[in-house]
C-alpha cells in the first residue's frame, strides 16, 4: 500500500517535470514528426517572455509560432529550414543557442580564451617563483645559541 | 654592459603596462556597462531582422465594407506601417500621436489589426479616430509574424522600394516621433 502511494507521487512529480506549454490540439498526428517539432520548439526563443522556449511559453505569440513550426515540419521542411523560417523573420536572436560564426565567435571563445590566459599567467608566475627561490641561510653559531636560549626561556 | 641596462630597462617598462592591464580593462568594462545601463534603453527591444530588406508580402481583408490591404498599395512611396490592436492599452495611448502623425504628413499611414476581431478593430476605431489611410485584419497574426512582429504596438517605414527601413517596437511617443521616426521619414523622403 505504501509503495503504491509512493509510486503514484513519483509518477506524479515525473508528468509535472515533463510537463510544457503544448496543447493537445497543437499536436501533430505523426509522432515522429511531432517529436521533432518538440525538439525543435525547445531551441526557439519565445520573444515575448524572452528566456523561455516556445516549448514552454504560455504567451500567444509561442502558441502561433509552435502552430507555426508545426505547420512547416508537416508540409516538409527539414529541420534546419524550419528554423531559418523564423530566424529570417526574427533574427539569430530567436535561437536560444547562437550559432557558432564570426560575429559570435567571442561569445563561444572568449571565456576558455581567457581561462588560456590566466593558465599561462599562473604559469609563468609559478615558474619564476621557483627559479628566484633561494635556499634560506643557515643560522650562524651565534644564531643557533641564541634560538636554544629563547626557547628555554619559553619552558 | 650598455645592452644589458637597456633591456632591463624595458623590461620594466614592460612590466609597469603590464601593472595598468587591470585598470584598463577596468575602463573597458565601465564603458561597457555605461552604455547597456543608459537611461531610456530597454534591454528586452530587440533590432527587425528585416531590416534594409523587402517588405513581407501580404494581403489582407478589410474592415467591413471597407477596402483591404496589401503589399501593392506599399510600392512606388515611403509608408507608415503600424500594427495595432483594440485589446492592446499602450495603442491606446500612441493613439493621438498617430491621429497627428496622419494629419501633418504626406506620407501614407497603414493599418495593420494583429489579432482582433474585425467588429472590435472598426469599434476602436470609431471611437478614438481613424489616422489610417486603410487597414488590413491580421486574425491569424501571421502577417505579424512575417513582419517578426513580437508585441503590438509595433511601427515599421518602408521606403519606396518597398524596403523596410526602420522598426519601432512599443507605443510611440512624442520623443520618439521627432527624433526617431521623423528624421529617418525625411532619409527616405517622406
Amino acid at each position: 500500500m505504501r509503495h503504491r502511494a509512493t509510486l503514484t507521487a513519483l509518477l506524479l512529480l515525473a508528468s509535472v517535470a515533463a510537463a510544457s506549454a503544448v496543447e493537445p490540439r497543437e499536436r501533430l498526428a505523426d509522432p515522429a514528426l511531432e517529436s521533432r517539432a518538440r525538439a525543435l520548439s525547445k531551441e526557439l526563443r519565445c520573444l515575448v517572455c524572452q528566456n523561455e522556449s516556445i516549448d514552454d511559453s504560455n504567451a500567444d505569440l509561442a502558441h502561433d509560432l509552435r502552430v507555426l513550426l508545426r505547420e512547416r515540419i508537416a508540409g516538409g521542411d527539414s529541420d534546419a529550414q524550419a528554423l531559418q523560417y523564423l530566424v529570417s523573420r526574427y533574427g539569430e536572436f530567436v535561437l536560444l543557442q547562437p550559432p557558432v560564426a564570426p560575429a559570435t565567435y567571442a561569445l563561444w571563445f572568449g571565456p576558455p580564451a581567457v581561462l588560456a590566459l590566466g593558465a599561462v599567467g599562473a604559469l609563468l608566475y609559478l615558474r619564476r617563483r621557483r627559479a628566484t627561490a633561494v635556499e634560506p641561510e643557515p643560522l650562524t653559531e651565534a644564531e643557533r645559541r641564541r634560538l636554544a636560549r629563547l626557547l628555554k626561556d619559553e619552558a | 654592459m650598455c645592452f644589458g641596462a637597456l633591456a632591463v630597462g624595458r623590461r620594466n617598462h614592460m612590466r609597469r603596462l603590464l601593472y595598468l592591464l587591470p585598470v584598463a580593462l577596468f575602463v573597458v568594462l565601465i564603458a561597457y556597462f555605461a552604455a547597456a545601463l543608459r537611461p531610456g534603453r530597454d534591454p528586452s527591444t530587440l533590432p527587425s531582422a528585416l531590416i534594409d530588406k523587402p517588405a513581407p508580402d501580404f494581403d489582407l481583408a478589410g474592415l467591413a465594407g471597407m477596402p483591404g490591404l496589401s503589399r501593392a498599395a506599399l510600392d512606388g512611396h515611403p509608408a507608415i506601417v503600424n500594427f495595432f490592436a483594440s485589446w492592446c492599452v499602450p495603442c491606446r495611448a500612441e493613439h493621438p500621436l498617430l491621429m497627428r502623425l496622419a494629419e501633418q504628413e504626406h506620407v501614407p499611414l497603414f493599418g495593420i489589426a494583429y489579432k482582433d476581431k474585425p467588429e472590435d478593430a472598426a469599434g476602436f476605431l470609431v471611437r478614438l479616430g481613424d489616422p489610417y489611410h486603410r487597414v488590413g485584419l491580421d486574425q491569424s497574426g501571421r502577417v505579424g509574424i512575417d513582419f517578426g512582429v513580437y508585441g503590438v504596438p509595433e511601427t515599421y517605414l518602408i521606403d519606396s522600394a518597398g524596403h523596410i527601413r526602420y522598426r519601432h517596437v512599443g507605443p510611440l511617443d512624442r520623443d520618439s516621433i521627432e527624433r526617431e521616426l521623423l528624421p529617418r521619414l525625411k532619409e527616405i523622403g517622406g
